[in-house]
This record gives C-alpha cells, structure tokens and sequence, in this order.
C-alpha cells in the first residue's frame, strides 16, 4: 500500500513543476477561460444552426417540386440551386454590408462589403455571423420561386434573385436586425420584435412573391374563362411532404440559432417553434376538412409551415402555450388566405404567399400581443409599422423590378414554353427520363 | 389468330394472369393506360380548388391466341376480373394478319 502511494506521489512531481512554469490561476484568467468556453461554443451552435437553416434549401426545393408537375422539375431544381448559390455571392458582395454595415442613417449600411471586416488572422466571429445570416437571406429569395413556379423565364429570375440577396432583403433587413453587427436600424430603435424573421424573411419572401405572381400572371389553364379555380396537382405529394419535414428541422436552426449564442434560451425556442408548426399542421388540417369534408394534404403541410412562420418573430419572449395559440390561428388563417388568393386570380403553386406573407405578418403582430413582459399600444403599432414597412418597401420594389424586368429581358415563358414544359425549354433536359408517365 | 384487348381493373392483373395461365397462355403484354366508359370520373380536392377527374388507371392487356381459344380466353377473362361495380372494363377482340417470334423466326401460329 506504501509502495502505491509513493510511486503515484513521484509520478505526480512533474505536475508541481509544470503548474510552476504558469502563474497560478487568478479569478481574472478563470473568468477569461470560461468566457472563452462560452465563445466557443457561441461559435459552435451559430454554425451548426446555420447548417440546418442551410438544408432548409433543400426542403424548399422539395416543395416546389411537390406542388407542381414533373416537366418542370428541372427548372425548380435549377432556380433553389441559383437562389442560394447567386444569393451567397451576392450577399457576400454587397448585401450583408447593406443590412449589417455601419448605418449612419439608421436606412442601410454602408461598409462591411466582401467581408471587409474580416481578415487573415482576425477575430473569425464575422465569419460565423455571415455565415448565419446568408442562409437567412437565401431563405427570403428563394420564397419567391414558387409562387412563380412553371412559367417564370429563368434569366429573368436568376436577375431577381441577385436583386433581392443584394439590395432588397438587406436594406429592410438593416431597419431590423442592424445592430446585431455595426449597423442600426430606424424600426429597430422603436422597439420592433421579430427575433428570427417573421417579417425580416419571411414577409419580405412573402410580398415579393404576391409582387412577382402577379406581374407574372396566373399558369395557363389555371382559371377558366368563366372564373373558376381549376386545380393543377402537383406531381410527387411525398417530395412535398418531405420538403415540409426538411423546412421543420431547418427550422430549429432557424429560430434558437437566432441567439447565435450557446444558452439555456435555446430550449423554449425549440418548443416554441415545435409547438407552433404541430398546432398548425392540426388546425389547417381540421379547417380543410371542414370546408371540404376530407384531410386534405397539402393545406395541412401548409399548415405546419404557417405555423413555423408566424412563430418566428416571438419565439423568444412568448410562453409555449401561447405557441400553440399562434401557430394553430395560422393553420386557420393559411387555409383561407389560400383560398382567397385563388378568389382573385393570384396563381401561387405553392401557396408561398399565404404561408410566409401573411402568416409572416400575422406571427409578426403575434410576437406583441403575446409578448411575455405584456403587451401594450405601444409595441403592438411598432409591430403594425414594421408590418406595414415590409409590405411596402418589398411589394413595392419587386411589384417595379419584376415590370422592369417584364419589359426588358423578359419575365414570363411563351404559352408554347409553358405547354411543353420548361425542363426541356429552358434546360433542354427531362427529369425523369426513365420513368413512364402519361401525360 | 386474334388479339384479345381486355382493359381492366389495375389490381385485378393477377386474377387474369392466373386465369388464362390455367387454360395453357404463356405470354402476354401489359400498357398502363387511363380511360373511361359510361362510367365517368369522380370529383377530387386539391388545396382547395376541386376538380373532375375523367380518365381512371386502367391495365391493358394485349394477348395474341389461336382463333379457337378466343371465346374460352374471353369467358375467362371476363369472369377472373368481374368485380360487378362500374369500371370492370372491356374486352375486344381483333383480328392478326401473322406473327413472328424474333428469336427462331416461327411464323404465324407456331410463333404465339
């Protein structure tokens, strides 16, 4: 027993000798360590979140192809690929100066181009931060894409896309989110809660797509010449369905990596967020049933996605009980703005403008009256004003882009391109070349 | 010889393959195709907009016999894939110049 204990006694000498070389360990450097810690691990769950706000893209693409027919398969795939790649670079370029750069006006930022701020050897943080929000704007872009499914000319909307990641989410995105980096925005400084973009993304996503859908003009054969909505279904349900499954993960990036630190918030956000897209996916369920006597699949998925939606914005300062009352009147309101939109003749494939638009603005009201500390007059009209700015800064500039963009190069494929399909129109290719289909 | 169209259920395909498998048939060819009779369509939903749906998935089954097989292969048929709701199908029978088996060149009834 002596023997042990003398032998561990040597074989710990060299620890005295090596503590020695170091200054013993002071309250300050503990408190540096664990801040570094801390650090660390802001950096950790930033960028994983950003991966999974990353495949988000992919249950975008999902959708979209979902909810349309298979000869335009290619051209979905082709237009989610270019929103984020186009998207990435552009907002790398220019628009995450716009929206995070020092902002002397408080309308839009005006350095931190080409990730100016960020060099060899540098505090990395930048990296990681622009790395969060890119997929964010990505997110906002590729919205559009399907309202604007199967009859959009891809030039025209490679143009669009490249206009929104550059200038157009950026400078709203200033006005709210500034002051997360250098800059500062006016609806910002009033007070305005939108934690992880119900408005900043999604109404934005949303307006632009009424704006694009309508310059654009509805699919042929989608209303008949005496008013009514014909249904054009779309050619894989599971990939839709599984598109849905993907934007929910992505989303548990999307709304607890809003912290972009790595804290005990994270986990009421994910309930929320879980909460909130269940209780969606129930009540759009339970509405179309009603209205149509059978569950009907796709305005359920949609459900679930207005639910994600509209709890973006208050995710972290409303209870999860209130998660469940925002998300299930968002399953309600999708299924009637749905239906409504096809009332007056608004095409929109994937019903992207109910679900981000008007769900965006819905949750965005939602995160003040349901604010945890109490909600008052006052936080209430900053969230109409930020409501209302979006609309109008967002359906305003893409109502101008895509008629600038009609008039010049071309939005809209001829009625033959559109017939045919614009995989092979546009792309040349099919994609499904060995499957049988009738068509 | 005579070809035997009959367009039916799609999961009725079994009963017919083992209907005429008993009475000594060792091919046959299958189409997926949509159609309708007096039957019509049914009304579907899809996100909110309903719509008719005319043309139902049917099978075809195309079988080329010898002239004196046609009515044992229609009764056959028609009796292994009788269901006795509408959209049970139909059965044609037409009439084939020759036939020719690829592989060793059999001509005519040698070939079917």
């Amino acid at each position: 027993m002596r023997k042990i204990f003398f032998a561990t006694f040597l074989l710990c000498l060299p620890a005295f000798a090596w503590a020695g070389d170091d200054a013993a360990p002071t309250i300050a450097s503990n408190a540096d360590a664990i801040a570094g810690v801390q650090s660390h691990l802001d950096y950790v769950w930033t960028l994983v979140a950003a991966a999974l706000v990353f495949f988000m893209q992919a249950g975008f693409a999902m959708v979209e192809s979902g909810f349309t027919r298979a000869k335009n398969s290619i051209n979905i795939m082709m237009k989610n690929l270019m929103d984020f790649s186009v998207g990435s670079i552009a907002f790398w370029a220019v628009g995450f100066g716009i929206m995070f750069g020092a902002n002397a006006t408080g309308w839009f930022g005006t350095d931190g181009f080409f990730l100016s701020d960020f060099s060899p050897g540098g505090d990395p943080w930048v990296l990681a931060f622009w790395m969060f929000q890119v997929v964010f704007a990505a997110t906002a872009a590729t919205i559009v894409s399907g309202a604007m499914a199967e009859r959009t000319k891809f030039v025209g909307y490679i143009v669009y896309s490249m206009a929104i990641s550059a200038v157009i989410y950026p400078v709203f995105g200033s006005w709210a989110w500034g002051s997360l980096f250098h800059g500062g925005g006016w609806l910002e400084k009033l007070g305005f809660i939108d934690f992880a973009g119900s408005t900043v993304v999604h109404s934005i996503g949303g307006w632009a797509a009424l704006a694009g859908a309508l310059v654009i003009g509805p699919r042929i054969g989608k209303y008949s010449k005496d008013g009514k909505v014909k249904a054009i279904p779309g050619h894989n349900i599971p990939l839709a369905a599984l598109g849905v499954f993907i934007l929910w993960l992505g989303w548990f990036g999307f709304n607890p990596g809003s912290t972009t630190a790595g804290t005990k918030d994270i986990a009421m956000i994910f309930v929320n967020t879980n909460l909130a897209a269940a209780a969606g996916a129930v009540t759009a369920m339970l509405t179309a049933w009603a209205i149509f006597k059978k569950p009907e699949v796709g305005m359920s998925l949609n459900g679930a996605l207005a639910g994600l939606v509209a709890i973006t914005a208050g995710c972290a300062n409303v209870t999860p009980a209130s998660s469940v009352i925002i998300g299930a009147i968002a399953g309600i309101i999708v299924v009637f703005s749905v239906l409504i939109i096809d009332r007056i003749h608004i095409d929109d494939p994937v019903g992207a403008i109910s679900v981000h638009g008007v769900c965006g603005a819905w949750g965005t009201l939602a995160a003040g009256l349901f604010n945890i500390e109490g909600a008052t007059a006052q936080i209430i009209g900053v969230q109409l004003l930020g409501i209302g700015a979006a609309f109008a800064w967002s359906f305003g500039t893409c109502f101008v882009l895509f008629t600038a963009i009609k008039m010049t190069i071309g939005l809209r494929v001829s009625a033959d391109e559109e017939l045919e399909g614009l995989d092979i129109t546009e792309h040349g290719g099919h994609a499904y070349n060995d499957f049988q289909t009738l068509n | 010889m005579k070809k035997v169209e009959a367009i039916i259920k799609p999961f009725k395909l079994d009963a017919l393959k083992e209907a005429v498998g008993a009475l000594g048939i060792q091919g046959m060819t299958i189409s997926e195709v949509k159609g309708f009779g007096r039957q019509k369509g049914h009304t579907e939903v899809y996100r909110g907009a309903e719509y008719v749906v005319d043309f139902i998935p049917k099978i075809k089954v195309e079988i080329v016999v010898k002239e004196n097989h046609v009515d044992q292969v229609v009764q056959a048929i028609s009796k292994s894939v009788k269901t006795g709701t509408i959209g049970d199908g139909k059965i044609f029978v037409l009439p084939v110049e020759t036939s020719c088996r690829i592989r060793t060149d059999e001509r005519n009834e040698d070939a079917i």
